[in-house]
């Protein structure tokens, strides 16, 4: 009988195992071993056929540092996080607020906020270049109606960036709208009911008794827009390339022109190894400090 | 007024007059700023559309009354080959999820089912995955993919979302909640750990089977780097690259062909999108909220 048990138990672990397997090996092959490989090779000279690579230790990092588009490329990244969180968590909160009240053509309205979001970058990109174009694009035309002049939006420093920003906006709004709607209509009813028989005003009633009823909402929300201000870069091939002199890139499409434009692996490597830094300390935070109520048993 | 203060229903009372015109003045107002914002989000595709079946010089003029063609659906169709790139946009979808489905499946049980030493550990290395995004990582990935002879092929493109730590927690959520004695009756009935996995986990997990896969086709008909940088030729390239290429500024076709191509290629799962939102919508909300 106890043979019997104990040879139960192996045979459970074993197939535990090996069911297992196949998962571990494929994130072995392209997320640990991809990620292990990276540091390992940002620690390497980048090697040409007179100058075999050799092991330099921090020096691709000391030359990162040394870049002028890096410390440009980081700084627009963090003008891009910093603007497309908050203010597609803010849109995001109106629509589902707007969509979840009573108000006529409600359908067509949760569908017009949520659209975008289905769309490939790519494609939204293109749809936004119309509106960007010099002279023919629409927001030229409408800025002529008011005797503005005609704005290279996409070609200069001042706005590029800013373009970019507002296509990423468009994009990803409506996408958390869903999540706030959710939440909203997990909010029992009693409370609102309760809120006007005090006479609450809505005001005090979103900001007392909604917004922190949604917080876990916006952190999860937030981690999001967060995940995607690093990988949202997509519409860059499209609009701007990264330019006018590097005024609209970002990091990782820095990344992808080192590796594919420049052939610059290590430089590349040493980059994408800082990406990852900051993604780990998301990641750390995010589930050592706000998942601490979350049990995943 | 003190009197009625006094008589304990005139809080309502006072109230009264208040009420029956503040909501319909919140209502006036938030109908407004909701179709307000409406209309300028879906403003820009409505415009692309419309764009897309009018001449170059009509859509740059805002020429209302301008003629409806299909000559740019024309043009952009022969401008590259769109059926190819359909074709290689449906081939990779099917073969990335049909390989997250089997592998999703398979790791999720055993993380849901199975006692093991150094589980919870191999789980929490999973999760790391979430965050260690594959975008990020294109450049030794790209160098595997080749090491493994997979450059420019479909595989190449999709195996390495095959075991997305995603699928696996979605997966393990799912099975978690299937009732012990269920697993139970059907091991005493003779199934082996396959027939129940087949016969008991799979069937109760079929709504979320079926929102992982909306997510997933959704994601990778319109993912763009990756397949930009694993492949280059017409016979692998996706949609979205094919889309990118078509739109280059230096290929010089105008903005109504660029519309037109565009709604091309996002028409499919757009349509799909407004017959089924209500499932796509539940599908990302249960995919999101774990």
């Amino acid at each position: 009988m106890n043979d019997l048990a104990r040879y139960e138990r192996r045979r459970r672990i074993m197939y535990g195992w090996m069911l297992l397997s196949p998962a571990l090996i494929l994130l072995s092959l392209f997320a640990f071993i991809p990620s292990a490989m990276t540091f390992w090779s940002s620690l390497f000279s980048r090697g040409t056929r007179r100058n075999p690579s050799e092991f330099v230790g921090a020096g691709n990092y000391e030359l990162l540092f040394a870049d002028p588009t890096f410390s440009k490329v980081v700084v627009n990244n963090l003008i891009y996080a910093g603007v497309t969180i908050p203010v597609s968590i803010i849109i995001a909160l109106a629509m589902a607020l707007w969509a979840n009240s009573k108000i006529p053509a409600r359908g067509f309205v949760r569908t017009a906020y949520f659209t975008p979001t289905i769309l490939p970058m790519i494609a939204a990109a293109n749809i936004w270049l119309f509106f960007y174009t010099p002279g023919l694009g629409v927001l030229d035309q409408i800025g002529a109606l008011f005797g503005f002049a005609s704005v290279n939006w996409l070609g200069r420093p001042e706005t590029a960036l800013w373009a970019v920003i507002i296509v990423t906006i468009w994009k990803e709004a409506g996408f958390f709208m869903i999540f706030y709607l959710a939440a909203l209509q997990t909010i029992p009813p009693d409370l609102k009911e309760a809120a006007d028989i005090e006479g609450t005003s809505r005001w005090t009633y979103t900001r007392r008794v909604v917004l922190p009823l949604l917080m876990p909402t916006t952190i999860f929300v937030a981690v999001n827009a967060l995940i995607n201000s690093v990988k949202l870069i997509d519409h860059l091939f499209i609009l701007t390339k990264g330019g006018p002199s590097d005024a609209s890139k970002l990091v990782l499409y820095y990344i992808w022109e080192l590796a594919f434009a420049f052939f610059d692996r290590p430089q590349a490597a040493a980059l994408t190894v800082m990406v990852l830094a900051v993604l780990g300390v998301t990641a750390a935070i995010k589930f050592i400090i706000l998942d601490r109520r979350t049990h995943y048993q | 007024m003190s009197d009625a203060l006094k008589s304990g229903q005139a809080p309502l009372y006072v109230m009264a007059p208040k009420r029956s015109f503040r909501p319909r003045l919140t209502l006036a107002l938030d109908t407004f700023g909701a179709w307000a914002l409406a209309i300028v989000w879906i403003a820009p595709l409505l415009f692309a559309v419309w764009a897309a079946f009018h001449s170059t010089s009509d859509a740059v003029n805002f020429n209302l009354a301008g003629a409806w063609t299909l000559d740019n659906f024309r043009t952009a169709w022969d401008g590259a080959p769109w059926l190819r790139y359909f074709f290689n946009t449906f081939l990779l979808v099917s073969v990335v999820l049909a390989g997250q489905l089997v592998i999703t499946t398979l790791a999720g049980y055993a993380f849901a089912q199975f006692q093991f030493p150094g589980r919870d550990v191999l789980f929490i290395i999973v999760l790391l995955q979430l965050f260690i995004l594959p975008e990020v990582l294109i450049v030794e990935n790209y160098a595997m993919v080749s090491r493994l002879g997979m450059f420019d092929t479909v595989f190449g493109i999709g195996t390495p979302y095959w075991a997305s730590a995603f699928g696996i927690f979605l997966m393990r959520q799912a099975f978690k909640s299937v009732p012990k004695e269920l697993d139970e009756a059907a091991r005493i009935e003779g199934c082996s750990w396959f027939g129940v996995l087949w016969r008991v986990y799979v069937p109760s997990a079929k709504p979320t089977y079926l929102a992982y896969a909306l997510v997933s086709v959704s994601t990778h008909w319109n993912n763009f780097l990756w397949p930009l940088i694993v492949t280059n030729s017409e016979t692998t390239r996706p949609l979205t690259v094919g889309l990118s290429l078509f739109g280059a500024p230096e290929s010089g076709v105008n903005i109504s062909v660029i519309s037109a191509a565009t709604i091309m290629s996002i028409a499919p799962l757009l349509i799909a999108f407004l017959l089924f939102q209500r499932q796509f919508v539940q599908a990302f909300l249960r995919a999101g909220i774990k």
